[in-house]
């Protein structure tokens, strides 16, 4: 072989293998990414049943039911409109009521979310970045949801104690 | 006093670094000895600074002085001494603080052993890492204090975030930056490279021996955080492909790629241009790895700090280093010389196939994790890209990879004899379509395509192995020769063979695991029993105590198997009540390479508590894996050939190379 084919041969495995690889992506992207919701995001698209979403909020105060063996139900909302979540397990160390909240799964065909993983914030003062924006874009974004450490202690380090 | 020294110790590092960004650089176009070794000096004096200021960060919490900022927000006065000094790198200023006293210990080593790198090389080398450290002192200094001091000191600090209060802290955040940083080596080299314009083999047998060791220190650092996930965070995944995470495994991916071309330069003088670009990016994997977790772009477990002038901050530092050592390539790649030449079928062309599928799959898993960041500026549509996308792309990927492993070593240099490989593989071939068989008669449940994966992985581990016995010569020669002969081969060879094995390890560990992992989840009372993959676990009580600086309700639980007792298992619950928050403490139990895993959930009305119960068979040769691939690493690392500062083969040695 000459170099010149022997670079052609190179040249070319590189090139299906990366065809290869844009087709998986591209077949990837199509079936299995998740979209983010919020609760005025459902009631305004009409999400069909079954379809996988993340929903996010805040987990409205007074709603939170336990059920026979680990079942939950609890209400996400964001102000406008509220959508009731069911859940089988144990909820995360840093589940609140009042707090925010990342669930993912599917619509049943009653309207109710049903939920197969909860994801709730990490700590005391962070707030999944989605909820968060989506909660300002609507205005009931208030100061203290997201009061970062970091920012607090800058100036006066006494209110950042709760 | 100490925050101050620390503070004054960083910003003299500082101007080292500036001193040591241009004067080399002067020394190396007037080719003025004595300016060249400028850098040797500042390289040395830098370390020294940084370390200083590190230390008095650490100092800061050990003594638990509240009226510094950073240790206020991360500190408590009644944390464990050792939390209150991994504590120094739970929080942003102070791990960026570790990056760059990292990356001067870098510096510092490559002026002390350097001594028989040719001068001007040095000379550029160490003036390429110090404008990164310059980049990155600026960034902590203008964004990042972390010695800022509180006009009214508080009494009590806020504690550290408790998810973090493990030892885990203290091992997976510096193991994974000296294999971040250690990458900013090759980078520098090739940098270097790029401005002199000249590359040899020299240059490559200089380059991977830093390589590994960075890899190996990854590869732990990885392994280790993967661990501390699957321990701490209470529900026994391991893996979550998570951004995060993603961020660690592209510099792997990149730096894996880069070990194996290094070898193809070093060896045959060959790939050149592609082992430089490949010392970029990887580097730039690394940075952005650095971006991606420190300035909060993402939504992720791990981002537990965040301010966005930060971000637009490392952001520059990304765009001027990537994009400058990219268009330098562009400009002088060209300009460097062709290698030697080879056939599709040999060493250098195995090792350019492992290449090509460790790039794309690095490639697949930048997109899969830049993607929703493009998406949302773009569209504002919020989606997340989960396992699902990872496993129907890299999996794919990996596959002809793994196929490939065995014969990778097994063809000689230039041109290989592939049906020769596949007759020496046979054997192996025979054991995987065995276990395939076996597995297949044998196993319950689960996906179909467990037993080929299980299969493929026996195969790339008895191939490994192969590839030992016949060097050895086992079977063909007495034993006594064949071990002499084993004893004789190079440290490199054997490393090989430990780190192909360690990656059939981990896939046998992963498969089983995500396969037939069983659980149990419900709420249990005293005396309740619960029963899991042939294990019977009773609840015995629940117990309350008081840790340092926290609460932890506790659940004992007695293990029976077979009726016998086993063993007694203890998980708790601990809350903290500096920080209002709780976090689980897992209850681990080793039988063999796998694993019972109990961890608590809350207390109902009734008074009883919900539990997790699983059963992870195998679950260990995950990390198992790992650990053999690094130790693979070490034993290449110990090799003659590499070791670092090895004095270069005499001139004429080199002439007797065969001509291309």
């Amino acid at each position: 072989m000459t170099r010149k084919q022997r670079r052609m041969t190179i040249i070319g495995g590189s090139l299906a293998v990366l065809a290869l690889a844009a087709a998986l992506v591209l077949n990837a992207l199509r079936d299995s990414i998740v979209f983010f919701s919020t609760p005025s995001m459902v009631a305004e698209k009409h999400v069909e049943p079954g379809k996988r979403f993340r929903l996010g909020g805040l987990v409205q105060p007074g709603s939170l039911q336990r059920g026979d063996n680990l079942a939950v139900t609890f209400e996400v909302a964001d102000g406008n409109a509220k959508l009731p979540v069911a859940y089988k397990g144990i909820l995360p160390d840093l589940f609140r009521e009042g707090q925010g909240v990342v669930a993912e799964g599917a619509l049943d065909a009653n309207g109710v979310f049903k939920a197969d993983t909860v994801l709730a914030k990490h700590d005391e003062t962070y707030m999944p970045k989605e909820v968060a924006d989506a909660l300002k874009k609507q205005g009931h974004w208030k100061d203290d949801y997201g009061a970062k450490p970091g920012v607090t202690a800058q100036g006066d380090p006494k209110g950042a104690v709760r | 006093m100490i925050a101050e020294s620390g503070h004054y110790a960083l910003v003299l590092a500082l101007a080292l670094a500036l001193i040591q960004s241009i004067v080399p650089l002067i020394g190396a176009r007037l080719n003025d000895a004595a300016l060249m070794n400028v850098a040797r000096s500042t390289a040395l004096a830098q370390l020294l600074f940084v370390g200083a200021s590190f230390i008095a960060l650490v100092t800061l919490h050990v003594a638990s002085d509240f009226s510094v900022a950073n240790v206020y927000e991360n500190s408590h006065s009644m944390k464990p001494l050792i939390y209150k000094i991994t504590g120094v790198w739970g929080n942003h200023e102070g791990s960026m603080l570790l990056w760059v006293s990292i990356l001067a210990l870098f510096g510092g080593l490559v002026a002390l052993f350097g001594n028989n790198l040719p001068l001007s090389l040095r000379a550029h080398v160490l003036s390429v890492q110090a404008w990164v450290a310059s980049a990155f002192y600026l960034f902590i200094l203008m964004t990042s204090n972390p010695f800022l001091r509180i006009a009214n000191p508080p009494i009590e600090g806020r504690d550290l975030n408790p998810v973090l209060q493990d030892i885990g802290l203290a091992v997976h955040p510096p193991m994974l930056y000296l294999g971040y940083v250690g990458f900013s080596i090759s980078f520098s080299f090739a940098i270097a490279a790029l401005m002199e314009g000249r590359i040899d083999a020299a240059w490559a047998r200089w380059v991977r021996p830093w390589t590994l060791m960075a890899w190996i220190f990854l590869t732990l650092g990885i392994a280790m955080g993967s661990y501390w996930a699957y321990y701490e965070l209470g529900w026994g995944g391991w893996w979550f492909w998570d951004p995060v995470e993603n961020a660690s495994l592209m510099p792997w991916l990149a730096g894996t790629a880069l070990l194996h071309s290094a070898l193809v330069m070093e060896k045959r003088n060959a790939l050149k241009v592609w082992t430089i670009l490949l010392s970029i990016l990887t580097f730039s994997l690394s940075l952005l790895g650095t971006f991606l977790v420190r300035s909060g772009v993402l939504t992720s477990v791990h981002a537990f700090a965040s301010d966005p002038t930060r971000g637009v901050f490392i952001l520059l530092i990304l765009c001027v280093f990537i994009g400058g050592s990219l268009s330098l390539y562009a400009a002088r790649a060209s300009s460097l010389k062709q290698g030697g030449l080879f056939a599709p079928i040999s060493r250098e062309g195995a090792l350019v196939l492992n290449n090509l599928f460790l790039t794309t799959a690095c490639a697949t898993v930048l997109v899969g994790t830049l993607y929703p960041l493009g998406l949302e500026v773009l569209t504002h549509e919020k989606i997340s890209v989960g396992a699902p996308f990872f496993n129907l792309t890299f999996g794919p990927l990996f596959v002809p990879l793994l196929i490939a492993v065995p014969f990778g070593p097994m063809l000689a240099w230039k041109r290989g004899d592939l049906l020769g490989a596949a007759q020496r593989l046979m054997a192996a071939g025979i054991g995987a379509l065995l276990v395939l068989a076996l597995v297949w008669a044998w196993a319950r449940g689960g996906s179909a395509l467990a037993a080929p994966a299980i299969a493929l992985a026996v195969f790339v581990i008895l191939g490994s192995l192969t590839d030992l016995v016949e060097r050895a010569g086992l079977f063909r020669v007495p034993f006594a020769t064949a071990l002499s002969r084993a004893r004789g081969l190079p440290r490199s060879v054997w490393g090989t063979a430990f780190a192909h094995a360690g990656l059939g390890v981990a896939l046998i560990g992963i498969v089983c695991e995500t396969t037939w992992n069983s659980e149990y989840i419900g709420t249990m009372k005293p005396e309740d029993v619960a029963k899991v993959a042939g294990y019977e676990l009773k609840l015995d009580g629940l117990l309350q105590r008081q840790g340092p600086n926290f609460r932890e309700m506790i659940a004992q639980f007695e293990v029976f198997s077979d009726g016998d007792k086993v063993s007694v298992m203890a998980p708790s619950k601990r809350s903290f009540s500096t920080r209002g928050s709780s976090t689980t403490e897992a209850a681990l139990l080793t039988r063999g390479a796998s694993q019972l895993y109990v961890s608590l959930g809350d207390v109902t009305s009734e008074g009883a508590i919900a539990v997790r119960i699983y059963h992870k068979p195998l679950v260990l040769l995950i990390w198992w894996g790992p650990v053999l691939m690094a130790f693979g690493g070490m034993l290449s690392l110990s090799d003659r050939r590499l070791r670092v500062g090895a004095p270069k083969p005499a001139r004429a040695q080199q002439r007797l190379q065969p001509a291309e």
